[in-house]
């Protein structure tokens, strides 16, 4: 008795994984549904248009969070539909046939506390500030006090974003990294001397958004350009190549003016306002 | 009686695959941690992994040295006995001994609750008292700090010493503690000469049993701590946890960071058991 239940359970099991195989072989196939390959940054906003999409058409969506370099490698070997990356394409990968259409604009907020007197920082002082050269609120027209640098855990994708903006990578002197936007932003509204990062749309009143070389974050200084701590999320296709009918499907239905409303609720901003 | 029999077997063997349940997901666990522990160890270095006093997971040139978290996990667990074994210890002889039974059961339903409040309130009461209090206190620009994770993981562990504590020492004979009171002892003298030393088998599995908590609290220290991959010089520095040091990063993780993550979380589980291995020693003993 023993031995058959053993036999029925591998077998249980066996079919179980066989099931599961055939299902992901068929999902990679790209046959009825769309494959999507890249940015973890960009998890969130893919991730809600991506779900709205399945459930309004039915066709299936699959997204790969590889990072922005492995995303749009995978769209040149035809790995996958769409590539997503949190950098606009480099002049060599454009060259190589690939182009890019911006979906949305990422905004980064630098936030100190409320009671801080600092309005305004320039993009090269707060490379400074975050690398540790320059220490003290007092240097920066404020109160005198450590400036206590707040950011993300590393591997966070507003981490990432910020210390490519900035050009602080690998030298970032934080006191603490905090495993989220909500965590920075009360710990920031905790600490006079704190300043931090944060999505753009996080931002509540609690803490206080410097301008950045005088320019304020809103929507419309993110989508021109003049609010400079801000990164593009690029859809990338390859030029030569058409896409599948149900990739193609997705691609205008992201870009179009309905998708507004889940890319806002996402936290970005939208790149077709207006549509095209 | 054949049917009986039958019925019996049959139940039998279903209690017997819902206690294999438990060991199943225990040995699981244990080799799946094995399994995925190992490779970072090996492609790392175990001397470069276990003593190395850098972590930069994600830098072009990554270093994976877990010294740092190994010795926050031991100064923070460290810190959190001396602070709360002589609180909750003194409260167990207390309890069990001095306090009238009204108090005792009182006292007793609080330090239950405490036991029962979710980590993440004891993170987020340090995260917005606690760390405004330390950088007040002490004048320090931060009061995110092994300190506060020492004063938080204190309170964590209060519940467990005390009441292993007070069953230890309820179950001292009175006999022993007439004998000594009628030997002149005051009550007192009874308490910490005779009581104790014949509890001290219990008391000294409830400080393991703290220390097994404190090692493995992951929610309340990353809240407080301030999770910089520091060396942990000083008390106000910002440190990560063995605990943390997996929590924070796993969610964006890939590759051999990812694997290196599955490293500390096996270094964890070795302390683990070995902190295990302790409470059953004592536990055994004083059942003998």
């Amino acid at each position: 008795m023993n031995k058959t239940m053993k036999k029925m359970m591998v077998a249980a099991v066996s079919m179980a994984m066989l099931a599961g195989c055939s299902n992901s072989n068929s999902g990679t196939n790209g046959g009825g549904t769309v494959t999507t390959d890249g940015s973890t940054s960009m998890e969130k906003v893919i991730g809600a248009l991506g779900e709205a999409y399945q459930q309004e058409t039915g066709v299936g969506f699959t997204y790969n969070p590889t990072g922005s370099g492995s995303g749009i490698k995978a769209v040149q070997e035809g790995r996958c539909d769409i590539g997503l990356s949190s950098r606009a394409l480099k002049d060599e990968e454009k060259e190589s046939g690939l182009t890019e259409t911006v979906l949305a604009y990422d905004g980064i907020a630098i936030i100190v506390n409320p009671n801080n007197t600092v309005e305004d920082l320039s993009l090269e002082m707060i490379t400074k500030i975050y690398t540790g050269e320059v220490k003290n609120w007092s240097e920066l027209g404020g109160k005198d006090g450590e400036i206590v640098l707040i950011g993300r855990e590393a591997g966070s994708g507003t981490r990432d974003g910020f210390e490519a903006i900035t050009d602080t990578e690998e030298k970032c002197q934080y006191r603490q990294e905090l495993t989220s936007t909500g965590d920075v932003i009360t710990t920031v509204s905790q600490n006079e001397n704190a300043i931090g990062y944060a999505s753009v749309s996080a931002v509540k009143d609690t803490v206080k958004a410097v301008t950045v070389d005088g320019v304020s974050p809103t929507e419309d200084t993110i989508k021109d350009g003049s609010y400079v701590v801000q990164r593009p999320f690029v859809l990338v296709t390859k030029a030569d190549k058409e896409l599948s009918d149900a990739a193609s499907k997705f691609f205008d239905y992201i870009t179009s003016a309905d998708a507004c409303d889940i890319i806002t609720a996402a936290g970005v901003v939208p790149a077709y306002k207006e549509g095209k | 009686m054949k049917k009986n029999q039958l019925l019996e077997k049959v139940i039998h063997g279903v209690f017997l695959i819902l206690g294999l349940i438990t060991v199943g997901c225990v040995l699981l666990i244990t080799v799946y941690l094995v399994v995925s522990g190992l490779p970072a160890i090996q492609k790392i270095g175990i001397g470069d992994f276990l003593f190395g006093t850098k972590w930069a997971s994600t830098a072009s040139d990554p270093k994976y040295g877990i010294l740092p978290f190994i010795l926050t996990s031991i100064y923070g667990t460290a810190g959190a006995i001396v602070i709360g074994v002589p609180i909750g210890f003194l409260t167990a002889v207390y309890l069990s001994k001095l306090a009238s039974p009204k108090v005792k059961s009182a006292m007793q339903t609080v330090v239950s609750l405490l036991a029962g409040i979710p980590s993440v309130v004891y993170g987020l009461v340090g995260m917005l008292v606690l760390i405004p209090g330390i950088q007040a206190i002490f004048g320090v620009p931060d009061g995110a700090s092994l300190l506060a994770a020492i004063i938080v993981l204190a309170i964590m562990i209060l519940p467990s010493i005390i009441k292993m504590s007070i069953t230890a020492l309820d179950a001292v004979p009175k006999e022993y503690e007439d004998a000594s009171l009628a030997l002149g002892a005051t009550p007192i003298e009874t308490y910490f000469k005779v009581s104790v030393p014949a509890a001290k088998s219990g008391i000294a599995a409830s400080v393991v049993l703290g220390v097994g908590r404190a090692i493995g609290e992951a929610m309340a220290v990353m809240m407080v701590a301030g999770n910089v991959p520091n060396m942990p010089n000083s008390l106000f520095q910002s440190v990560r946890f063995l605990t943390t040091a997996v929590s924070s990063e796993m969610s964006y993780s890939s590759g051999l960071q990812q694997q290196a993550l599955f490293s500390i979380a096996l270094v964890l589980f070795f302390f683990i058991m070995l902190i295990n291995a302790t409470l059953n020693f004592f536990l055994k003993r004083e059942k003998e």
